[in-house]
């Protein structure tokens, strides 16, 4: 194992998502080139670099979105491989960088992702949804109408309403402004403080991987070149 | 016996080939004066086409007396023709030539298999493969349309197909509104092509009935039935590509394929780096 990788001690059952040599390799380009971390349960993981790092890659590996060419994630201590990916995606959220709402009612997307196993979101639970995200009584209104804000808080109940154990957030404020990117901060802080759901951030903002995570993780050309406390790993690149 | 096709009929036909020709070339340079350069294409589409039929009318020629098993396979061939020239609008796609193939032998052999079964299309080879390949080559188009329009329309929507995965959504609902609108592209020229039926144009089968001296009111009906087949070849077609294809768009571990590159085309399993 490189010297650079995840080698400090966990217990197993405090770790959600142990990544084990992960990488990705498409034609000749290695986007994610074995990174092995422990990801603990109820923290907050930023992981940041520069343009072209493989953050986002390294990302969408954690719900298998993509395909690991090599490696794989232990969730909960089971192989990712072996579970359903549409029941490891429930499991695993991920918020994009765009919001893609569906075309319809806020209500109607956050209804989509129970739909798929046949169920139905009751109404006091669609409240409550957006009262978390700050959107009380946004049911009936049409995602057209929303501005990219509320768009993006939409998106994270949406995700939220498939009570994830995990959740991805894919630099989720990078198209929005610095008062709506705090809100969604405090936002997502508040739901991990709450519920105690395990995130990992990418993010290129520094100060935004500061004010959120207390672990940070850098990547260079698909590798992971440090791990460790955020103030440490941001004085250090 | 070869020597019976080339009668007096055959040159005749040859130099009215050769005056068509002509004014098609006269066309491109009109064409060309408006800054349209299609001259060398139109000739090399020209010389083709023309050989291609001359062809085509020699072996029709030699197996006009065949049976049903001949025209069988001339038709079968004309489907792997179709499956291959429809495969070749989507390089990026793998397996598209058995996608294509078997989308036009659902599509047409459905429909051949009917129209024989209800006695429309008489087995004489000199009626089933003109007849045929009208039905092939719509399907054919219906396919490439269908595939094209699919692809498409996927890779220009990849964020909203990949945020309902990522809400655990399956891939067919992913991409089923893009199924639809495959579909209907698809068909939508055929739907067309029947309701103008007779108001903007007059087939070749039913012109070709009536030169040779049937009944314009029955020549006009088998027209319609040709086309109405055409139209249920194409669906039949379009509908089995899509649904062959959307298989393909997805890995086993059900993680899109069909993204655009870089350059703006499709891709199989790839993505930028973020």
């Amino acid at each position: 194992m490189p010297p650079d990788q995840d080698t400090a001690p966990h217990t197993a059952d405090a770790i959600d998502l142990d990544v084990r040599g992960l990488s990705r390799r498409v034609a000749d380009r290695l986007l994610v080139d074995n990174v092995t971390v422990g990801i603990r349960r109820g923290e907050v993981l930023a992981v940041t670099g520069p343009s072209g790092a493989g953050k986002s890659s390294f990302l969408r590996l954690l719900n298998r979105l993509d395909e690991p060419t090599g490696g794989t994630v232990f969730f909960k201590q089971s192989d990712y491989r072996g579970i359903d990916p549409r029941l490891l995606r429930r499991r695993i959220g991920m918020v994009l960088q765009t919001a893609y709402l569906f075309p319809g009612t806020v209500a109607a997307n956050l209804q989509f992702g129970p739909g798929q196993l046949g169920k139905t979101l009751p109404a006091d639970r669609i409240a409550d949804l957006l009262r978390r995200v700050d959107l009380p009584g946004y049911q009936e209104r049409d995602v057209s109408t929303l501005s990219g804000g509320e768009a993006q808080r939409v998106s994270l109940a949406r995700t939220l309403a498939n009570e994830p154990e995990v959740l991805l957030l894919d630099e989720p404020t990078s198209a929005l402004d610095e008062e709506t990117t705090r809100s969604i901060e405090e936002l997502v802080l508040g739901i991990n403080r709450d519920s105690g759901v395990t995130c990992v951030l990418v993010t290129h903002n520094r100060a935004q991987a500061e004010r959120m995570a207390p672990r940070t993780l850098y990547m260079e050309r698909g590798r992971l070149v440090a791990l460790g406390a955020t103030g440490e790993i941001l004085d250090a690149h | 016996m070869l020597t019976e096709l080339l009668d007096n009929q055959v040159t005749t036909g040859l130099l009215q080939a050769g005056a068509a020709i002509l004014l098609c070339l006269g066309v491109a340079a009109l064409c060309r004066h408006y800054g349209v350069r299609v001259g060398r294409e139109t000739s090399f589409s020209l010389v083709r086409g023309l050989l291609q039929m001359v062809l085509v009318g020699v072996v029709l020629g030699l197996l006009l007396t065949g049976g049903l098993l001949v025209g069988a396979l001339i038709l079968l061939g004309m489907m792997f023709a179709a499956g291959w020239t429809a495969a070749r609008r989507l390089p990026q796609i793998e397996g598209s030539l058995l996608i294509s193939f078997l989308a036009i032998g659902i599509g047409a052999g459905t429909v051949i298999l009917f129209m024989i079964a209800i006695r429309a299309l008489d087995t004489q080879i000199a009626v089933l493969v003109p007849v045929g390949s009208m039905i092939i080559a719509n399907s054919m188009n219906a396919c490439a349309q269908a595939m094209e329009r699919f692809k498409s329309d996927v890779i220009a929507h990849v964020g909203p197909i990949e945020a309902a995965l990522s809400l655990g959504a399956a891939p067919e609902a992913t991409v089923a509104p893009y199924v639809q609108s495959a579909v209907y592209a698809s068909l939508l020229p055929r739907l067309d092509m029947l309701k103008s039926l007779g108001l903007v144009w007059i087939p070749g089968v039913m012109a070709g009935m009536m030169v040779s001296g049937a009944s314009p009111l029955y020549a006009g009906v088998y027209q319609f039935i040709i086309v109405a087949m055409i139209l249920a070849a194409s669906g039949l077609s379009g509908a089995a590509a899509i649904v062959l294809l959307r298989r393909r768009a997805f890995t086993p571990a059900q993680q899109l394929l069909l993204r655009p590159t870089p350059q703006g085309d499709a891709e199989h399993g790839s993505r930028p780096a973020g």
